[in-house]
């Protein structure tokens, strides 16, 4: 059934069907333009605090490759399946969806865990959000990150079980878009936190 | 169209991202470039890294395509000037230690 | 575990006490509340608040909701004003010591820009924008309400501070060190910092809301350049908020994480940098001036069009002045703070882009004034504002243009000459621009035109008064007052000044009363708008009944030209037949609890962190969250139709031929 509808002229997948999902859809746009610049504050406090260490360690000797490099990976992955996921609720396919977003938010969680971790260890290094300007910068700026991820994590569910209730419907599919795009634009934002912050603080 | 109903170019997104990431990790812990060239080489990885987002994966052309499109522009530019701004402002023009 | 649940730490004083002011304050607020209690319990009243207003969704009362809020707003900052100009009326008066003081001009400026200024442009936007376009709500009606009522917790919240645990005192501006916990510690700075939280986002919220409403819900026919101008400044508005607003959301985080959980992003102890936040502060805080005036040019520039009876000149110089001065509002925050000790570089290329938003408001005002050139000007209240905000403006601009050279501002910063230029754009601009909205929109919310009479006595009491009140402040600025200061010692020279300052402003408080009695005055005796179309209008909220039926139109009406209604008008005055259209149901969005009742546990939320009781926020918070989820698993039959024949009743009740 994927391929005969979607030839057809002036086709629009589910989700664009009702006024409802298309206002709702462009309105998330827009609220993503919004985060950009939400984002972009907190790079811009980081970058002008990252030399502020007051005696305290600095990114290159806190910043571990290993496991920065893990959490690019799973958060890459987990914006390739949840690509997927969107795309078998396109094709109405119930057990793509579930099996794929399934695997985005265990991926989602690994990062989360990771982060967890990584943040608990600085704590404990005595490298806390309150040792020095450059740390608050880093664990505010990450930390916003890492707060988005989980909030993604819960809407994620929470669209998951409506869908099991209800299915696809133009309502349901909407949102099943919508928090595609917010996954998606979170690994936008990982993309030049790990650059910027990781990547040029060890090199 | 076709796009809508293919993984096709989901993998292709995917695969560009994992080699711009190995790039920028190669380039930033493997080479000897001067700083302002690493700098540089990954920003514009970055920047590569966010194009295949939008278009790949985000289907940014979808809908109101071209209001979408100028949103994250000005988004962008709003983001540029607030990042080099500040810098600019808070680190290198400034007569104070 | 335990000792967060029951640890609350007592700020020094959790009432505020000393003055007679305050149990005034006290005793008043009791009275007020208690009164409104009997009176809704009394005539049985409840339900009806909570069904038509707490819970509404529809545009207009939400409009009429901000607006309220707003007058209410703009009397506290007044109040706060006038204390000021008591204070300064003579040197060495000892009215208000120097704390009071710093409280009052912090309340005042914070109230006035973001409780009085923002909450009444957007409530004309909920007004107007939806008839404006021919839509029958906003793209998000539910959204709307949120915004509503988390500007309404912000604003509560920063309000309370007056009476529990003291308010802030550190400038609207709240620049750091001053602002930070080691000077200034306690919960007043916090009552700035989550009242400001809340209400932004609110605020954020609507931008996104105007912006998809008026890009994606305009009536068939109706292009982006056939747009009236009042809904080009929302979408412009819109979009400067929309990317400016997440500025002050950081910035405030920032400041708060510094203040209650020992960061240092402001500190220097940490190495952190305290000018920073001045840095963050008007990345923000320069967008949000052109977010206060840009809806006020749009009312303008409705208003010159309608009383000229012509078509504003220079239509397409207008939206493309307007989109300059978008993008170059975010360019230009350095000029706050040239004395800072920026480098030549830096103060250079801002002084030149602060320049250069002079070439795009000059095109506006002599656009207007070719508006006025061979027209047949009705002078009108509305229009009596509109013509009274040029001179002023002007007045406005051109000492900005002064101050923007940063060699000079070296000299004029922080001076009182700083004060008058922004009064002069402020007053002069948006608050003429909101008065002379709310007077000609008046009648389309409430369906009875305000005295004249009564109106034009409240335009030059005001105007009098105000300017009385701030050309001297031009001058005192000049003879070297500074702002912020809370006395000042005789021979300076700038006593006969303050003095007619004073009298300025209680002229421009009594052209306020003046408004406000307007309003019951012509409630009782005004003259009824039977036909929706008072000032025989050009834009398509004419069209409608005044008050709009719930559902705006009965049906959606064609555009075929700038001026809308002005071309239906004369075409059925040509005896060009109207189209038969069959009516419809009319598909509307039903009332919500939930942005009333999140708004609250932000609410509670905040009040939670600004004495630093982190349960009580947490509790705040999961509440917001939690109300949140269940609206979304909720998102269902959210909607509903009006049949037909309830719409043809609306309408013949209305005296409308359907």
């Amino acid at each position: 059934m994927e391929t005969t509808t979607s030839t057809t002229k002036g086709y629009r997948p589910m989700e664009y069907a009702s006024e409802e999902g298309r206002l709702k859809i462009f309105g998330f746009w827009i609220f993503l333009g919004a985060e950009i610049v939400l984002f972009s504050t907190l790079f811009a406090t980081y970058f002008v605090l990252v030399n502020q260490t007051a005696g305290g360690p600095s990114g290159k000797e806190l910043f571990e490759i290993k496991i920065f490099a893990m959490e690019t990976f799973l958060l890459l992955t987990s914006s390739f399946t949840c690509g997927l996921a969107v795309l078998a609720m396109r094709k109405q396919s119930k057990r793509g969806y579930f099996g794929w977003m399934g695997v985005t938010l265990l991926l989602g969680l690994g990062f989360l865990i990771l982060e967890i971790e990584e943040f608990a260890m600085l704590v404990e290094m005595n490298a806390g959000p309150t040792r020095s300007a450059f740390l608050s910068a880093f664990f505010t700026l990450v930390g916003t990150h890492g707060i988005h991820v989980t909030l993604g994590i819960a809407w994620v569910t929470g669209v998951m079980i409506q869908v099991w209730k209800r299915g696809f419907t133009p309502v349901t599919s909407r949102k099943i878009f919508m928090t595609g795009l917010y996954w998606h634009f979170l690994d936008v934002v990982w993309i030049f936190l790990f650059s910027t912050i990781y990547l040029l603080g060890v090199a | 169209m076709e796009q809508h109903h293919s993984a096709k170019p989901h993998i292709v997104g995917y695969l560009f991202s994992l080699i711009l990431t190995v790039l920028a990790f190669y380039v930033m812990l493997y080479t000897s470039m001067p700083m302002s060239w690493k700098i540089t080489i990954l920003l514009v990885l970055a920047v590569l890294q966010l194009l295949v987002q939008l278009f790949y994966f985000m289907h940014i052309l979808e809908g109101d395509g071209a209001y979408q499109v100028i949103n994250v522009v000005f988004g962008i530019f709003v983001a540029v000037t607030i990042v080099a701004g500040s810098i600019w402002i808070m680190l290198y023009n400034t007569m104070l230690e | 575990m335990k000792d967060f649940l029951f640890n609350f730490k007592m700020p020094e004083y959790f009432f505020v006490t000393g003055d007679p002011l305050i149990y005034g304050a006290y005793v008043s607020i009791v009275l007020v509340s208690l009164g409104i209690l009997f009176v809704l319990t009394y005539y049985k009243k409840w339900g009806w608040l909570w069904r038509e207003w707490l819970t509404t969704v529809d545009h207009k009362k939400i409009g009429i909701l901000y607006l309220l809020a707003a007058l209410l707003m703009l009397f506290r900052g007044g109040v706060d004003a006038i204390l000021m100009r008591i204070q300064l009326t003579a040197p060495s008066l000892n009215f208000l010591d120097a704390d009071h003081y710093n409280q009052i001009f912090t309340t005042h400026g914070t109230i006035m820009i973001l409780f009085m200024a923002m909450p009444f442009l957007i409530g004309l936007m909920n007004i107007a924008i939806p008839l404006q376009i021919g839509a029958r709500d906003v793209a998000f009606p539910a959204l709307n309400a949120v915004s509503f009522w988390m500007f309404a917790a912000g604003a509560m919240l920063f309000n309370i501070s007056f009476v529990l645990g003291g308010s802030p005192d550190a400038g609207w501006t709240s620049y750091t060190p001053l602002a930070g916990n080691a000077l200034d510690p306690g919960p007043g700075q916090n009552y700035y910092l989550l009242g400001l939280q809340i209400s932004g986002i609110g605020t954020l919220v609507t931008g996104i809301n105007f912006l998809v409403t008026i890009l994606k819900m305009r009536a068939p026919g109706m292009t982006l350049w056939k747009m009236p101008l009042f809904s080009w400044s929302t979408l412009i508005t819109s979009v400067i908020i929309i990317f400016a607003f997440p500025v002050l959301t950081i910035a405030l985080a920032l400041l708060t994480l510094d203040r209650i959980f020992g960061f240092h992003f402001f500190t220097l102890a940490g190495g952190g940098s305290p000018m920073m936040w001045a840095n963050l502060f008007w990345i923000w805080g320069h967008p949000e001036v052109y977010i206060v005036i840009l809806p006020a040019f749009g009312l303008f520039s409705e208003i010159f069009s309608t009383f000229a009876r012509k078509k504003l000149f220079g239509y397409k110089a207008m939206v493309f002045s307007m989109l300059s001065i978008s993008a170059l509002s975010f360019i230009v925050w350095v000029h706050h703070f040239f004395t800072m000790g920026s480098g030549p570089w830096v103060n250079s290329i801002f002084s030149i882009t602060t320049m250069l938003i002079a070439i795009p408001t000059g095109v506006k005002v002599f656009n207007w004034l070719f508006t006025l050139y061979k027209g047949r000007i009705e002078f009108t209240t509305p229009m009596l504002w509109a013509l009274g905000f040029i001179p002023v403006f002007l007045c406005g601009g051109i000492t900005g243009v002064m101050l923007s050279s940063a060699p000079a501002d070296y000299q004029y910063h922080n001076s009182y000459f700083l004060i008058g230029h922004f009064h002069y754009v402020l007053i002069g601009g948006t608050v003429y621009g909101c008065i002379a909205g709310l007077i000609y929109y008046w009648p389309k919310m409430f369906g009875f035109i305000m005295n004249e009479r009564l109106g034009k006595w409240a335009f030059w009491w005001f105007t009098i008064g105000f300017n009385m009140c701030f050309i001297p402040m031009y001058i005192v600025g000049l003879k070297g007052m500074t702002r912020r200061m809370y006395t000042y010692p005789a021979g300076l020279g700038w006593e006969s000044w303050n003095l007619i300052a004073t009298i300025g402003a209680f002229g421009m408080g009594i052209g306020f009363m003046i408004l406000v009695w307007n309003m019951y005055y012509s409630f009782r005796k005004g003259q009824r708008d039977t036909t929706g179309d008072p000032w025989n209008g050009r834009t398509l909220e004419w069209m409608t009944s005044s008050p709009a039926a719930e559902y705006n139109f009965a049906i959606i009406p064609k555009v075929k030209g700038l001026d809308a209604f002005h071309l239906i008008k004369k075409e059925k005055a040509a005896g060009v037949k109207e189209e038969e259209v069959e009516l419809k149901p009319i598909h509307m969005p039903k009332g919500e609890a939930f942005p009333v009742v999140m708004s609250g546990f932000m609410f509670i939320a905040g009040f939670g962190f600004v004495f630093e009781w982190l349960q009580i926020g947490a509790i705040g918070v999961l509440g917001s969250i939690i109300t949140m989820i269940w609206r979304s698993f909720n998102d269902y039959d959210r909607d509903y139709y009006i049949p037909v024949e309830e719409v043809r009743k609306t309408e013949l009740a209305a005296g409308r031929r359907v």
